[in-house]
């Protein structure tokens, strides 16, 4: 317990002199919060792990244990393994992209520059935008009528239905996540820069390292930590990606399960189809297990602590 | 780095490349705002870049429908749960912090392991949780689920644990109890910490699409982020692009303020626990 005391070595003495009450004067403090979370987080994965082997019956409430079997019916769906491909496509692409160029452009953005202000302040637009307003904003740039449809017929000669076409639907879901995301990303970034010594740079530029070879041999190798923090993020994140993909398809999923994401599928089964409600659960604990088994792959791949700091 | 002056041509291609990429993030930006003032006529013609005659008869178009419901609603919603959340978490923060109970470490261990459960685990039990409590289209059902949120618990955890512990003392000797002394010690010192989790939790409801969808089904009682799903849907077909983006362009606006305002929060606090998307 050094956290409650390590501040000052008289702040313990002082401490271990509290009144005995002060036991319930904590819970007090915490009462509202472990009453919510109790009730909104706690319960429901409760439930979540009792419907997921049960067949629930929407209009009775009544649950039957059916065992794995839900698992069983997941694994001969469709709409599984094509949420499934999907997301795995989307992840595999994502997450390199967006950490490659947050990374890029806070590496740009590092060290003395004029505008620095004014050009991180433009950059991080696309975070604060809420998914909702930005899906409408892609939707229409790639709308049969929109600027970037019209360029690409106009000077490639190219006529794409982006939103229609199953084989660009998910791209561009893909660009919109990576838009948005990068600016923040890029601030951790940023701030993982400013933490790296000064000197390292200093010896590496006595010893003839261009500016280039100062990234590779000294930035990089010095930013795996947050590298590391910003592919878990982005790993989490877009296995949840749901917003983009059902405002884009108008809840379905479509075109041809194109957008279909895996928590897309587990709203489908809680609240379009009937007495699937145990299907949803027993998806979302799946999808847990692949996130947490990838975040587990992944660290192992980006070592975190495997830098000579 | 004063080498790096000495290399024009390098610095002229950063310049070029950070102004390139600043012109694409702008462009979407730009060009919803440029459709907005456009008429449905000349979208549909599909015409020049800049508006024929600019007007703002879209807005006023938006703004005479349930879109002022919509936005009323959410700015109640999220006030009411940035309100909940800096209280509650700031609470919660400072007694594993700074008192000393038992069971802290087990509170403490099980907020954590929480806090790595995705929301799709809960999405359907809390569903029906909402609807046995009688809450389901009411702005009950978002303000009360989103009332506590464990990362700024951890947040603010951090922040007391690194606050001096001898102002504290202090106010002890002058007679402060527990309780006054957090509200009229401890919080004041906090502002910029209660400043940064309000504006994250403010901005995070604003923006917040699957609860509302989940839980609110009536019209009347949409959150902004759902009328303006509900907006594009009416309209998109019929190519009324331009209400869809006066629509999005006032839905960022409220943000876009807060942020021009208190930059410097927006930054900071991805500093200290990174991006929150």
């Amino acid at each position: 317990m050094n956290t409650l005391t390590h501040a000052h070595p008289g702040a313990r003495r002082a401490r271990l002199r509290l009144p005995a009450s002060l036991g319930i004067g904590a819970y007090a403090f915490l009462l509202p919060t472990l009453l919510l979370v109790g009730l909104f987080t706690v319960l429901p994965i409760g439930y979540a792990l009792f419907y997921a082997f049960h067949k629930v019956d929407i209009l009775s409430g009544q649950a039957s244990y059916i065992g794995l079997r839900n698992v069983g019916y997941l694994l001969e769906d469709d709409k599984f393994w094509a949420a499934a491909g999907n997301t795995l496509r989307y992840v595999l692409i994502v997450v390199p992209l967006q950490t490659a160029l947050a990374m890029f452009l806070a590496c740009l953005l590092q060290g003395r520059l004029r505008f620095k202000r004014i050009f991180i302040t433009l950059l991080f637009l696309p975070t604060l935008t809420s998914s909702a307003a930005m899906t409408m904003i892609f939707m229409w740039l790639f709308n049969s009528n929109g600027l970037v449809v019209r360029a690409l017929a106009e000077h490639a000669g190219l006529h794409i239905n982006f939103l229609g076409d199953p084989a660009w639907a998910l791209g561009v879901v893909m660009l919109m996540n990576v838009f948005s995301t990068v600016p923040g990303y890029m601030v951790v970034f940023l701030a993982g820069l400013q933490d790296i010594p000064k000197s390292l740079y200093e010896a590496a530029t006595l010893d003839g390292a261009g500016r280039f070879a100062r990234h590779w041999a000294i930035s990089v190798p010095q930013l795996t930590p947050i590298t590391c923090y910003v592919m878990t993020m982005g790993l989490i994140g877009c296995f949840q990606v749901f917003d983009q993909a059902f405002i884009l398809s108008g809840g379905d999923g479509g075109p041809e399960n194109a957008t279909l994401t895996f928590t897309l599928l587990i709203y489908h089964f809680a609240f379009k189809h009937y007495n699937t409600m145990g299907l949803a659960c027993a998806l979302a604990l799946v999808l847990t297990l692949i996130i947490f088994v990838s975040t587990l792959i992944m660290n192992r791949i980006v070592k975190p602590d495997g830098v000579n700091r | 780095m004063p080498r790096l002056s000495a290399m024009p041509a390098a610095r002229l291609t950063l310049y070029a490349f950070l102004a390139a990429y600043s012109l694409l993030t702008l462009a979407p930006f730009c060009w919803a705002l440029l459709t907005s003032l456009k008429t449905t006529r000349e979208i549909a013609e599909g015409s020049a870049l800049l508006p024929l005659a600019p007007s703002l008869e879209a807005y006023r178009q938006v703004m005479q429908g349930a879109f002022t419901t919509w936005l009323w609603n959410s700015l109640s919603v999220a006030l009411a749960v940035t309100a909940l959340n800096v209280c509650f978490n700031t609470m919660a923060g400072y007694a594993l912090a700074r008192m000393r109970f038992r069971g802290r470490g087990l509170v403490f261990q099980g907020l954590m392991l929480l806090v790595m459960v995705p929301g799709q685990v809960t999405m359907v039990p809390a569903f029906m949780i909402v609807a046995r409590l009688g809450l389901v289209d009411t702005p009950w059902s978002v303000v009360l689920t989103s009332a506590v949120s464990i990362v700024y618990v951890f947040m603010m955890r951090q922040f007391f644990i690194n606050f001096p512990a001898e102002i504290e003392e202090a106010a002890m000797l002058d007679g402060y109890g527990p309780f006054a002394r957090f509200f009229r010690i401890v919080l004041p010192m906090a502002a910029p910490a209660l400043a940064t989790q309000s504006i994250f939790v403010f901005m995070g409801v604003w923006n917040d699409f699957m609860k509302p969808l989940l839980f609110i089904s009536s019209p009347d009682q949409y959150l902004l982020t759902q009328g303006l799903n509900a907006v594009a849907k009416q309209y998109a077909k019929g190519s009324s692009w331009n209400l869809i983006m006066a629509g999005s362009i006032v839905s960022v606006l409220p943000i876009l303020a807060l942020y021009i305002t208190l930059n410097r929060y927006f930054i900071r606090l991805n500093d200290q626990s990174g991006g929150l998307k």
